[in-house]
């Protein structure tokens, strides 16, 4: 009887021995799997900057720093100069950061300080769809509602009042084309509104109520406690709502590319055609030939996502340093 | 009692308080201008020839049927294969690497990731797949549109799972589950909800992206469904379209276009609706 005893339980113990091995490998199994899926992302990354210094190799090669300095943009001499590009791109994303930022700001407060209750989620809902309006509806609906309206009221009217106005007249110069810079430009800042809009109210509301009753308690207006409790409490959030809205703008492609008039040079006039880094890919790679004229356009590209990395990573820099902090304190 | 400092005071934040409600206003303005317009000119372009027959060229007549197949071949190849990678990898941030040397890289590059412009998604594929292949391809757009799902999928897997109560993990493990049995059966249920939502999220984001495809996918004016050829795709179609000269064309584009938004809107809504649940 006994030795029955012992045999069974040696089998169970064998048993158990290899559910637990089983069970360790495939765990093990698993583990490496979710590792190698995250490995894969890395090295999408890393895909990513190798395709685009490996494709622009003979560029950057030829034209060397001049590629950066001249404005030239010529398929048929194979002359290619990127400041053209550059300038819109940098242009166009200031301007609409001007915009965006305030009426951004503004739309935050007026959610967590000034809505009726009822209505905050609401609205809040429908600022973020503007988000989800794909940029090619923008891009069309720019060139053939926004454009014209703008170009036969807004336009005439900025030309009047500031082509007689010593040096700003530089910039509100020349007939107006519908499409352009400014267009692009504001076209931009309705679209990056709601980035700033949302991480703004949500950074607005990790501030501890205590700090703003205190406020209103010594007797603050509602603006005081905005500008000098709020904001100095989440101004890193900010920012980085900010940074994260400005690269979208620098990498936004095809609302630009319809409405920014595909112009290589430089205009001082804001109201002129221009073109951006994108813009100027999407609508030119398809069609190019020749590998001088792909490789610069592959070098646009890594221009462009120079810039756009330095901006992204210091968002996320500014986010980061602010969860930290509020999660401490919480 | 400083009067004058007082009035200044209660007039400056009234004017203050003004221009953030014109703020909000702002914003909903444009908002209802763009979804008026997209609906007026949509539902003018309209009709069920439009799902039913090919893509025109010059002013004939048309549809925008294998626009609309090709569209929706590549996004759900896209999604069926960007969507278990992003969710391994999310899995991994929330579960294995947390605070791990490797997670801070991914987590890093993931966010750059997710929002590093769509183009340049596009220059890499091209690049990477239709260099090598030597020619443009349905596939090649798959790729770049899956490129662009991994990295949503990720950041929804990773921030769900996080909230899911770690009482649930160490019950799990008490009764002598092992890891990987936990994290499927227990955290992965338990986020269920939270991860289809980034699921949703990233169907809606892919759906209307058009740069990627400008140079991986191209277009294609007939019908096709050999994924290894130029494939006809509905963003290319409406970028074609509204850049022509043809009224007909212009319309086409505009019933495309609110064919794409009302699309993505309902899927992001359907999102948001989940997520209510949820919480």
């Amino acid at each position: 009887m006994a030795d029955i005893a012992l045999t069974e339980n040696l089998a169970a113990v064998a048993d158990r021995a290899a559910v637990v091995r089983r069970f360790g490998m495939r765990d093990a199994g698993f583990r490496w799997l979710t590792r190698l899926a995250a490995l894969l992302v890395v090295l999408v990354f890393a895909g990513v900057i190798w395709s685009l210094v490996m494709g622009a190799m003979p560029s950057i090669k030829h034209y060397g720093w001049s590629f950066v300095t001249t404005e030239a943009w010529n398929p048929v001499t194979e002359k290619f100069g990127a400041l053209a590009s550059i300038y819109g791109t940098l242009v166009t994303s200031f301007l609409a950061m001007l915009i965006a930022v305030p009426v951004g700001i503004g739309i935050a407060i007026f959610l967590t300080e000034i809505c009726p209750r009822p209505l905050r989620r609401p609205i809040g809902i429908a600022i973020e769809l503007l988000a989800g309006i794909p940029s090619i509806i923008y891009g069309i609906w720019g060139l053939f509602v926004f454009a014209p309206e703008f170009q036969q009221t807004v336009e005439p009217w900025l030309i009047d009042l500031l082509g007689n106005v010593p040096l700003v007249r530089a910039l509100f110069e020349g007939p107006p084309y519908g499409t352009g810079i400014f267009t692009a430009s504001f076209i931009l800042s309705i679209m990056v509104l709601p980035f700033i809009s949302a991480v703004t109210r949500d950074v607005f509301e990790t501030v501890p109520p205590m700090l703003k009753e205190a406020a209103y308690g010594l007797g603050c207006t509602t603006w005081e406690v905005m500008w000098r409790v709020v904001l100095p409490f989440t101004r890193s959030g900010v920012v980085g709502g900010a940074m994260l809205a400005l690269g979208r703008a620098l990498g936004e492609t095809m609302a630009v590319t319809f409405v920014i008039g595909n112009s290589h040079h430089i205009h001082t006039s804001l109201l002129s055609p221009g073109t951006s880094i994108s813009a100027t890919i999407a609508n030119e790679f398809a069609e190019a030939v020749g590998d001088l004229y792909i490789s610069s356009l592959i070098e646009l590209g890594l221009i462009l996502f120079a810039i756009t990395f330095i901006v992204l990573a210091s968002a996320q820099l500014m986010l980061r340093t602010l969860e930290r902090r509020s999660g401490g304190a919480s | 009692m400083n009067m004058a400092l007082y009035t200044r005071r209660k007039a400056f934040n009234r004017m203050f308080l003004v221009l953030s409600v014109l703020a909000a206003v702002f914003g909903l303005i444009w908002l209802a201008f763009i979804l008026g317009e997209l609906c007026w000119r949509g539902l003018e372009g309209m009709s069920s020839r439009v799902f039913t027959e090919m893509t025109p060229a010059g002013d004939a007549d048309g549809g925008l049927l294998n626009a609309i197949v090709g569209s929706v071949m590549m996004s759900s190849v896209a999604v069926v294969a960007g969507t278990p990678i992003g969710l391994l990898a999310g899995t991994y941030l929330a579960e294995y690497g947390r605070h791990g040397r490797l997670a801070f890289v991914v987590r890093f590059v993931n966010d750059i990731l997710l929002s590093a412009p769509s183009i340049i998604v596009g220059l890499f594929v091209y690049e990477f797949v239709v260099v090598p292949t030597h020619g443009f391809s349905g596939w090649a757009g798959t790729v770049a549109l899956g490129v662009i799902v991994i990295p949503v999928v990720v950041r929804t897997t990773e921030n769900m799972l996080l909230l899911v109560p770690n009482g649930l993990r160490e019950a799990a493990a008490a009764l002598g589950a092992p890891r990987s049995s936990v994290i499927r059966a227990v955290t992965w249920r338990a986020a269920r909800a939270g991860i289809v939502t980034g699921v949703l999220l990233a169907i809606a984001r892919i759906s209307g992206e058009t740069a990627p495809l400008l140079f991986t996918a191209l277009n294609n004016q007939f019908w096709s469904t050999d994924m290894s050829g130029w494939m006809p795709n509905l963003p290319m179609a409406i970028f074609q379209y509204a850049n022509s000269a043809y009224d007909n064309l212009h319309r086409l584009a505009w019933a495309g276009a609110l064919l794409i938004t009302a699309t993505v809107l309902s899927l992001s809504v359907a999102a948001r609706l989940l997520e209510r649940k949820r919480s």
